[in-house]
């Protein structure tokens, strides 16, 4: 067992715990917000960086702070260590320049988008987000592309989590999907535009943070907050069956897996209760869902936005914010610059 | 005349063969490990010299070696990279060209204190007719019992094989050259673990630079300690120096570590002064990646020492007035070199290479090089010299790999010391093709440049 301290409430966890993890069994407001990494996929985190969290010291052995800004999904804890979330001005300020990075070459075709108001971009722009954008050029653009006769890829949209490709590498076999190229131009793809034939498939859309993968059964049939969470069940040869159907009025607008708070999957569903099996009498209906993740726009349906507010507010006390950095010769701190 | 370890018979004829290298004690080192040392021995040799590793970072390469995990029934491997792919930097493609056999020695001297049964050396794609001089090197270590089973009838055995990279600069990151490696696509690792514990294949592997490994056919041969009395301080042995820019004598050079900056610029033994006696004006002194530093802080440090070629002098002050060794990529820059235009260039280059990866990486550095681009054709503001500094900020320190570093000090490095520049440009932009000659024909001061 670890004893680890972040924003100053202690807990002690298993070793192997990662810092993300820790501070998810403690909850609220101080957990950092993780749009890469996802607990039932192995290998997952490291890339968004948006989880980025401040060691203030490493363990109770060896208390020296880490000298950079650490991964809380791919670093575990040691016993001892004290970690600076929404506490420290400097992870709020570093992860705001993620929140900026993420967002320069995304479209913002929100009002276009089937994934607004469940878009994990959405609520990190809103809670961490700046007003404007300083970004002034052209944002790059791709192809929009199928893969298979379901599922569509607007890879405008992608945020190069690696989650549909490890859900590719883990779920499904025979894996015709990765990324091509590098850089800002690196695009998630299938081989040769294939489908990803396979009865699991269609998770990488409950895994997509953003809207670059998205339900072709769904297309602008509605806006997520028109929609009636409901869950429900059934007798399936080849998943759990546990699933959430979206109801319009009577209508099952679109099936999903059941989500937690922090928007993963709790079962894997397989391709035919996702995209086949869209009304009622396919199901046993559970009763309706208790969605507690936040969210921007569905307030009405979703219990956490008086929580997120409180959070935006202690965050907006610790961050210096109108304080300009100056940036005259000889003004810069030797003690902040982590060359060495 | 300093004294010369890795080149000393390098214009020797023939002394890409086996046989003229043998002639010139080629594989003594090879044949004294096996016959007369263990391998631990030769690790604590390693040790002893003080030998750091060559490819830009600087450390201490005995240390590394005693990290490598050694499981039971396990293979462990020994990689050297050879991608060398960071403007400015040649000297491992001299090296390699000129006296192969001098890394396959130190490639099966290192495999054998490593317990490695196999190494492997990643070269990078354009280099690929000095793949074929390293193969050629190969076969003829193979024929004559160097390379293979029952190496010397020692009992050693040891295979080394060249792979060829496919032209990304990231795959000189060591973890994203084990993943190109392993015939994956080249994204560095997210570590730990790192490569001592899980490295090629999931095995403990050690990786080295070109340079570091062939410094350890000296350090066999004269003695760690003979090694180490080289130099200066922690700077021990000898460092390739791969020298360009406004400089009569552009070239690799085999200097001593401690060799003062200002003789290495001017003297005749090395580059000789800058080309028709123009005026320095700043340096990259270790590949582009390092900050930039102008001719004041480069020749002194900021306390007024004379700076030398080593690890802690060219890092003194830190990155306010210092610089890092890097790779030892020494770019040496006149009164006519635009530090803007200079600063585009580069950032392009990380642009390019970035694997996208990270958010910040990704994203950031293609930020910096439309802005860098937009001042520099005249179209920029002041606020944008400071958002580009805000950018770099937010990239620094927070990426997967240090490319995302590299891209953000010299754009760091170049406001810190010629911010007046950057405004120059700002006012005048696309008017000015020199920035000198721009303030010579209006009769204006030069801004201070530190
Ligand atoms: C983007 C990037 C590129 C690199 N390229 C090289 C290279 O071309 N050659 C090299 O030896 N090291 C390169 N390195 C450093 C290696 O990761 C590693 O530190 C080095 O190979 C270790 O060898 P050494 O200890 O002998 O220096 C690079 C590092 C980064 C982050
Ligand atoms: S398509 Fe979605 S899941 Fe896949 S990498 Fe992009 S953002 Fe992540
Ligand atoms: S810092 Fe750049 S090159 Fe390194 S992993 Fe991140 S995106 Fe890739
Ligand atoms: S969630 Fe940790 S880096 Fe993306």
């Amino acid at each position: 067992m670890a004893k680890v301290t972040i924003d100053d409430v202690t807990i002690e966890v298993p070793d192997g715990t990662t810092i993300l993890q820790a501070a998810r069994m403690i909850g609220g407001d101080l957990v950092p917000p993780a749009m890469c990494y996802y607990s039932k996929l192995k290998t997952s985190g490291g890339y968004c960086r948006t989880c980025i969290v401040k060691v203030e010291q490493g363990s109770a052995k060896d208390p020296r702070p880490m000298p950079k800004p650490v991964a809380s999904c791919r670093t575990t804890v040691m016993d001892g260590m004290v970690v600076r979330n929404i506490t420290s001005p400097e992870v709020l300020e570093a992860r705001s320049g993620v929140v900026e990075f993420l967002l320069i070459n995304h479209p913002l075709d929100c009002p276009v988008c089937d994934q607004a108001g469940e878009c994990h971009l959405q609520d990190l722009a809103y809670e961490h987000g700046k007003e404007e954008t300083r970004y002034e050029f052209e944002r790059r653009e791709f192809e929009q592309i199928d893969i298979g006769d379901k599922v569509q890829l607007h890879m405008n949209r992608c945020i190069l989590c690696y989650r549909c490709v490890k859900v590719a590498d883990q779920l499904t076999d025979g894996r015709v999907h990765g990324v091509l190229n590098r850089g800002d131009v690196a695009e998630i793809s299938t081989y040769i535009q294939n489908s990803i034939e396979n009865d699991f498939s269609g998770n990488v859309i409950d895994v997509c943070p953003v809207g670059a993968l998205t339900d072709k059964t769904f297309r602008f049939k509605s806006r997520v907050w028109y929609t009636k969470p409901v869950d429900a069940h059934r007798d399936c040869p080849h998943c759990t069956g546990k699933v959430r159907l979206w109801y319009k009025g009577d209508d099952v607008l679109r099936v999903t897996a059941r989500k937690d708070k922090y928007g993963e999957v709790e079962e894997w569903i397989c391709n035919e209760c996702r995209f086949d099996k869209k009304t009622t009498s396919d199901w046993v209906i559970e009763g309706p869902s208790k969605v507690d993740r936040h969210s921007v726009i569905s307030a009405n349906h979703y219990e956490n936005l008086r929580v997120l507010k409180a959070t935006i507010d202690r965050q907006k006390k610790a961050l210096p914010h109108g304080e300009k950095v100056n940036l005259g010769q000889g003004a810069l701190d030797p003690n902040n610059i982590h060359g060495k | 005349m300093g004294k010369k370890l890795l080149l000393e018979h390098i214009d020797v004829p023939g002394i890409n063969t086996l046989s003229v290298y043998r002639s010139k004690g080629g594989y003594t080192a090879l044949d004294k490990a096996l016959k007369t040392m263990t391998p631990d021995a030769v690790v604590e040799e390693v040790k002893t010299s003080g030998l750091r590793g060559r490819g830009g970072a600087g450390f201490p390469t005995g240390m590394k070696w005693s990290f490598l995990a050694k499981p039971e029934g396990v293979p462990r491997y020994v990689v050297c990279n050879a991608d060398e792919s960071e403007p400015g930097t040649f000297k491992d493609r001299y090296l390699m060209e000129k006296i192969p056999h001098l890394l396959i020695e130190g490639m099966i001297v290192s495999g054998f204190a490593l317990g490695a049964k196999s190494s492997y050396i990643y070269i990078r794609g354009e280099y690929f007719y000095v793949a074929r001089i390293l193969e050629q090197a190969i076969a003829e270590a193979y024929e004559a019992g160097l390379l293979g089973k029952n190496i010397l009838n020692s009992g050693f055995d040891h295979d080394c094989y060249v792979q060829v990279g496919a032209g990304a600069y990231i795959c000189g990151e060591e973890t994203a050259l084990l993943e190109s490696l392993e015939g994956k696509r080249g994204n560095p690792r997210i570590k730990p673990p790192f490569p001592a514990v899980a490295g090629l294949y999931g095995c403990p592997t050690v990786v080295n630079n070109v340079e570091t490994i062939a410094a350890v056919v000296p350090i066999v041969n004269m003695g760690g300690a003979a090694y180490a009395g080289i130099g200066v301080g922690k700077s021990t042995g000898t460092k390739l120096i791969s020298a360009s820019g406004h400089i009569n004598k552009p070239g690799v050079y085999e200097i001593e570590l401690g060799v003062p900056v200002e003789e290495f610029i001017y003297s005749d033994e090395y580059c000789g002064g800058i080309k028709g006696d123009r005026k320095l004006k700043a340096v990259v002194a270790g590949g582009s990646s390092v900050p930039i530093l102008p001719a004041d802080l480069i020749l002194k440090t900021a306390n007024g020492e004379p700076r030398l070629m080593s690890y802690e002098s060219l890092a003194d002050g830190g990155f306010a007035s210092g610089t890092m060794l890097g790779s030892g990529g020494f770019i040496v820059m006149d009164e006519s070199t635009s530090i803007v235009k200079n600063l585009y260039t580069f950032t392009r280059f990380y642009h390019h290479e970035s694997c996208g990866q990270c958010s910040p990486c990704r994203e950031g550095t293609g930020w910096m090089e439309k802005i860098l681009h937009k001042i520099l054709h005249g179209h920029g503001s002041i606020s944008d010299v400071d958002l580009l500094w805000d950018i770099q900020s937010k990239i620094e320190g927070k990426t997967i790999c240090p490319l995302g570093d590299a891209a953000a000090w010299p754009v760091a490095s170049a406001i810190r010391h010629f911010r007046g520049e950057f405004e120059e440009f700002v006012r005048n932009g696309h008017s000015i093709k020199d920035v000198r000659h721009y303030y010579r024909l209006n009769g204006l001061p030069e801004p201070a440049y530190s």
